[in-house]
């Protein structure tokens, strides 16, 4: 076995088919989309194409509902920000669960220094958000409801639907962070009753340097950016037009294969943990099993008595790319704030590592990785103290404590 | 290429994949153990002293990341065949140098790898205050002349 990538959640490569799209936006009309020449106007209607192509991947009305932004967290930004400064003369209260990407928790922190204020909806162990407890949050200052729709950690599903109809009921903004489940799980804007809902192109076989911003007709939102008026004074700068003309073909590709794709990695990604349960004592699964509730792409596990960085060096150095939540493997040295808010015990949150499978994984692959993951918590175990303390009786595991 | 696209330095990267003196040791004469599993890092260090005072072996075992089981199998080498007093000397630099270098975010590692090593030698001087107390004179000796 060469070389096994598991982090597509964190990217994807560009299909074939896309770069080629693409390419002729780079070399031959390189026309900014807001000039009036020949070149120009040719940019133009490459991203009305495109935009075109993502409101009907979305069920969105109107071409025109769709923002092109530099990438997802931007959209993310432009959506919670945008929305608490279109909204601010109504009231100044935000509500958002306690593990939403950061490019949502702290756009919102950045808000609360501004005078917004917010109320972070706990989750239980899960990661899943009761519905029920974003509205007992509603107070007459409530202006935006912000969540997402799968867990970009733990790969939780939530209950947006029914979060919709809430916000609905109580005629408040809901923007939605589907960065993680774009091209994966199905997005109609209409059922979903939101009013603001981010993607990510380069997690669905598109290409990095582009975010999209949905934006319902009756949403207010006010540019986070200033400067000329692209992107109908949403979101100023110059369009990267390569870029969005590959993310349209992608999103309209990954919405064709969506269900193929989906029962492929669903498959993987079962596989994948009933191997690694199988065959390695003392490991969890953080978020829901495998299924309906579950992200099809993200595993995500933590092995008990070892630490997550050394475990991400030995699968590296196995050929196979993965992730990591420990504090150990984060620049800030924090573990991931999303073990924290599951309640998860502070060792196992360092034993954490994040498994993403993609549309060309093979049944080869993770049968690989499932031998050598094996191998290596057996020789992280047979390093570390703490494994030998277990061994000897001296402390407890967390995940099978003895009665 | 595995310089190139690796997290750590040749070096670290190699005492992560082929760590020195990992395990334990039969009668140690001096046992230290540093950090925390919540923390992400936990050293157990195994010093074995002979009456010369000097350390004729040393092993470790590391719950922790790259750079922390790097910088104990470092430490381990570093202090082997050293004399107690030569020993209390290690800092966390020594570990950092010999590696060639750690990341920023990573110095922690080699301080928590300078703490085992001390708290192994102040383990062994415990059970031989004779050994203790021949260290605290050369100590106070060597003190006026610096």
């Amino acid at each position: 076995m060469n070389k096994v990538y598991l982090d597509y959640q964190s990217s994807t490569p560009v299909l074939p088919e896309v770069l080629e799209a693409m390419l002729p936006w780079f070399r031959d009309y390189y026309g900014n989309a807001s000039a009036l020449h020949e070149l120009g106007i040719r940019s133009k209607k490459a991203l009305t194409r495109a935009r075109e192509q993502f409101a009907t991947a979305i069920h969105a009305a109107e071409p025109e509902e769709i923002i092109f932004t530099s990438c997802g967290t931007e959209a993310n930004n432009l959506g919670v920000k945008g929305s608490a400064y279109a909204l601010q003369s109504k009231g100044k209260h935000i509500i958002l669960s306690t593990a939403e990407h950061p490019s949502v928790e702290n756009s919102v922190a950045f808000l609360e220094k501004q005078g917004f204020t917010a109320t972070r909806v706990p989750v239980d162990r899960q990661g899943r958000i009761d519905p029920a407890a974003i509205e007992a949050a509603i107070t007459p200052e409530t202006i935006l409801i912000a969540t997402h729709y799968a867990n970009h950690d733990i790969g939780t599903i939530q209950p947006i639907e029914l979060i919709g109809e809430i916000a609905e009921r109580h005629k408040i903004q809901f923007f939605v962070d589907a960065a993680f489940s774009a091209g994966w799980l199905p997005i109609d804007v209409t059922r979903l009753r939101t009013g603001l809902i981010s993607l990510s192109p380069h997690r669905f076989y598109g290409p990095k340097g582009v975010g999209v911003l949905y934006k319902n007709r009756k949403a207010r939102l006010l540019s986070i950016i200033s400067g000329g008026i692209q992107e109908g004074n949403r979101r100023s700068g110059t369009e990267n037009v390569p870029a969005i003309v590959g993310a349209g073909l992608a999103m309209e590709i990954a919405e064709t294969e969506r269900e193929k794709r989906v029962a492929h990695v669903s498959a993987l990604q079962k596989r994948l943990w009933e191997g690694l349960s199988a065959h390695i004592p003392y490991i969890c699964l953080n978020g829901p099993l495998p299924g309906d509730g579950r992200h099809p792409c993200n595993l995500n596990i933590s092995t008990e008595f070892i630490e997550g960085e050394g475990q991400l060096l030995l699968c590296n150095a196995a050929g196979i790319a993965v992730a990591s939540g420990s504090s150990c493997s984060s620049k800030n040295l924090k573990a991931s704030p999303v073990l924290s808010a599951i309640g998860q015990a502070l060792t196992l949150m360092q034993g954490n590592l994040i498994f993403s499978l993609g549309k060309d994984n093979t049944e080869e692959e993770i049968d690989y990785v499932i031998s050598s993951f094996t191998k290596i918590v057996e020789r992280l175990r047979g390093m570390s103290p703490v494994w030998d303390a277990f061994q000897k009786g001296q402390v407890q595991s967390v995940i099978a404590p003895a009665k | 290429m595995a310089e190139e696209y690796s997290l750590y330095n040749p070096t670290v990267m190699d005492h992560f994949l082929n760590p020195r003196n990992m395990g334990d040791l039969e009668d140690a004469d001096g046992i230290g153990e540093v950090g925390a599993a919540a923390c992400g890092d936990i050293m157990k260090i195994s010093l074995k002293i002979g009456n010369d005072g000097r350390i004729s072996d040393a092993r470790f075992k590391t719950f922790g990341c790259g750079s922390a089981i790097a910088s104990s199998s470092m430490a381990t080498e570093l202090v082997k065949g050293k004399t107690i007093e030569e020993a209390m000397q290690l800092s966390n630099k020594n570990v950092v140098d010999a590696l060639g270098g750690l990341p920023p975010v990573k110095i922690h590692c080699s301080v928590l790898a300078e703490e085992a090593i001390k708290a192994a030698l102040d383990d062994y001087l415990k059970r031989h205050p004779e050994m203790a107390a021949r260290v605290a004179a050369a100590k106070a000796q060597k003190q006026p002349n610096e």
